[in-house]
């Protein structure tokens, strides 16, 4: 019982990953219809720039998780300023090349800087020891990357849901075109919504930094996953994708404690295989915004 | 207040307007009659900025707008009602009846503007106001049908490009419509209306083209159609 238990707050902590990963990608292609492959990178240049925040200045894991979003956001933003808005009008071929690309370039410049073997981030000091969650102890730190991600994707579903602005983005991302007749300029918000999925790939990085390695490639492992966790919950469904990632998150660490190896490493692309074959827009997806 | 000339429309290599010239004067209800596939959509599609390949003059109040995005054009106070109603799935009736920005008064001469207050839309449609806080895809047709009416009412359009709202409506819902268009019109709220219903069309409007193959084929009074029903019920095939 208590290993059950264990193993579903692990699951729910890699699933914190997911979500956060997840909606910032829902979030960019429900807006731009870009699909971002740069997503990972991101998340890697989150967790890098809170290791060489804390290396070479000195600067602190929290101070990491205020700046480094913000850094990121900004720099998402003058990249969809600066090439995928004018890649926009073309085939949407373009951008997929152009994020892949960029992905690859990111990965190598911290490459050829850092190297390829995984840089150490310890935990901070408040959160390290472990709590006492009745069952079972539990590490302080794994306890708030779940209550901070689960804060952070309830105040996205608050904004969307109860404001003027998250009212727009619903709006435009069902329809951009009718949005646009009702005298809205959606282009306005399109750079703001990919500078925001960029920095929420920058918080899961700094949030992954004294957990996972840090290292260049650890965006690319994980975003294949994302990947599959965004289909499944639906493109562009923004709470199907946070669901998505909680559920797969739960799936696999399940699939790791009680299923065979070949079928735990495989078991995300069963999941979406069998829900694509079911409900090919995505659990939450409507069947207009799949094609 | 509306006038186009040369109107031309492409979809790829396929040319489906020709020259299309029109004109609504400030307050009139003006109708676009054609057959299925005559190219009545893609006009308003041309006007509200939404089709890539166009060519011609769009004027509105004498200021070209033909090269406007589709949002500025909103807001000179052009009220698209799409032919599919355009719900939101993902938002509430309530929602998308606020979502486009209520215009200003044009003139001082206009103190309040067009825009019809929430209050007021709730009275002229109370089943709207019964189903507020639903999504509008689990209205019915009609039902999003008056959305879709009351919606560009709220933001104060000054003229309405309504595409067949009676489609598909309950004789009680058609008459339900033309009550609303007549109180806008009262209102001193243009239309340009997209319709096939003929019998309807005479009741609310008060000219009418005759859109054939893409080109204004002839414009009509009230008198020649009715007049002339049976005949352009034939043409029109229905
Ligand atoms: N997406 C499209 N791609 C190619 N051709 C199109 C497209 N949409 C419409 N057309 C063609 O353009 C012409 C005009 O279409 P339009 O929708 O404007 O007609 P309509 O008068 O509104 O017809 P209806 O009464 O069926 O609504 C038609 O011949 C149609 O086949
Ligand atoms: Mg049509």
């Amino acid at each position: 019982m208590t290993g059950f238990l264990q193993n579903t707050f692990n699951g729910l902590v890699s699933g914190a990953f997911y979500a956060l990963l997840a909606l910032g990608l829902a979030v960019i292609f429900g807006m731009l219809r870009v699909v971002n492959f740069a997503h990972g990178a991101f998340y890697m240049l989150g967790a890098f720039g809170a290791y060489v925040l804390l290396a070479e200045a000195g600067v602190s894991f929290w101070w990491a998780l205020l700046l480094m979003p913000i850094g990121l956001a900004l720099f998402g933003m003058l990249l969809e300023r600066a090439v995928v808005h004018r890649l926009g009008r073309l085939d949407p071929l373009y951008n997929f090349l152009f994020t892949f690309g960029l992905t690859l370039i990111l990965q190598d410049v911290v490459k050829s800087r850092y190297g390829v073997q995984s840089s150490p981030y310890a935990t901070p000091a408040e959160l390290s020891g472990s709590v006492d969650l009745g069952l079972f102890d539990f590490p302080t730190y794994r306890v708030f990357i779940l209550v901070f991600a689960v804060a952070v994707c309830a105040l996205v579903w608050w904004l969307l849901s109860h404001t003027r602005v998250g009212v727009v983005v619903r709006a435009a991302t069902e329809r951009p075109e009718l949005t646009r007749a009702f005298g809205i300029d959606v282009g306005r918000w399109v750079t703001p919504v990919f500078g925001f999925g960029v920095g929420l790939a920058g918080l899961a990085g700094v949030l992954a930094a004294p957990m996972r390695a840090v290292n260049p490639l650890m965006g690319a492992d994980l975003i294949i996953v994302v990947f599959a966790v965004v289909v499944i919950g639906g493109l562009g469904s923004i709470f199907g994708s946070v669901a998505a990632g909680f559920g797969i998150g739960l799936v696999q660490s399940w699939g790791e404690a009680y299923a065979p190896p070949i079928v735990a490493q495989t078991l995300v692309f069963i999941v979406m295989a069998a829900v694509l074959l079911l409900r090919p827009a995505g659990l939450f997806g409507r069947e207009e915004s799949a094609a | 207040m509306l006038r186009v000339e040369n109107l031309s429309a492409w979809y790829g290599e396929a040319r489906v307007l020709r020259d299309v010239a029109l004109r609504v004067d400030a307050g009139e209800v003006v109708t676009l009659v054609g057959r299925n596939g005559a190219g009545k959509t893609t006009v308003l599609r041309c006007l509200m900025g939404l089709h890539a390949g166009q060519r011609g003059t769009v004027e509105l109040d004498g200021r070209d707008i033909g090269r406007l995005p589709t949002h500025r054009r909103a807001r000179l106070g052009l009220g698209w009602v799409p032919d599919d109603r355009g719900s939101y799935a993902s938002l509430s009736v309530a929602e998308q009846l606020t979502l486009p920005p209520v215009l200003r008064p044009r003139s001082s001469a206009e103190r309040t503007g067009l825009a019809w207050s929430l209050e007021r839309v709730f009275e002229a449609f109370p089943v709207l106001y019964q189903r507020r806080s639903v999504p509008a895809s689990t209205l019915s047709g009609g039902e999003q049908q008056m959305l879709a009416l009351a919606r560009v009412l709220r933001m104060g359009a000054r003229l309405l490009l309504c595409d067949e709202p009676t489609e598909g409506l309950s004789p009680l819902l058609v008459t339900q419509v033309g009550d609303i268009l007549r109180q806008a019109k009262r209102h001193g709220v243009t239309v340009l209306l997209v319709e096939q219903n003929l019998r309807f069309a005479t009741e609310v409007a008060d000219r009418h083209y005759l859109l054939a193959q893409g080109a204004v084929a002839e414009a009509l009074d009230n008198s020649a159609v009715r007049s002339r029903e049976r005949e352009l019920l034939a043409y029109l095939g229905i």
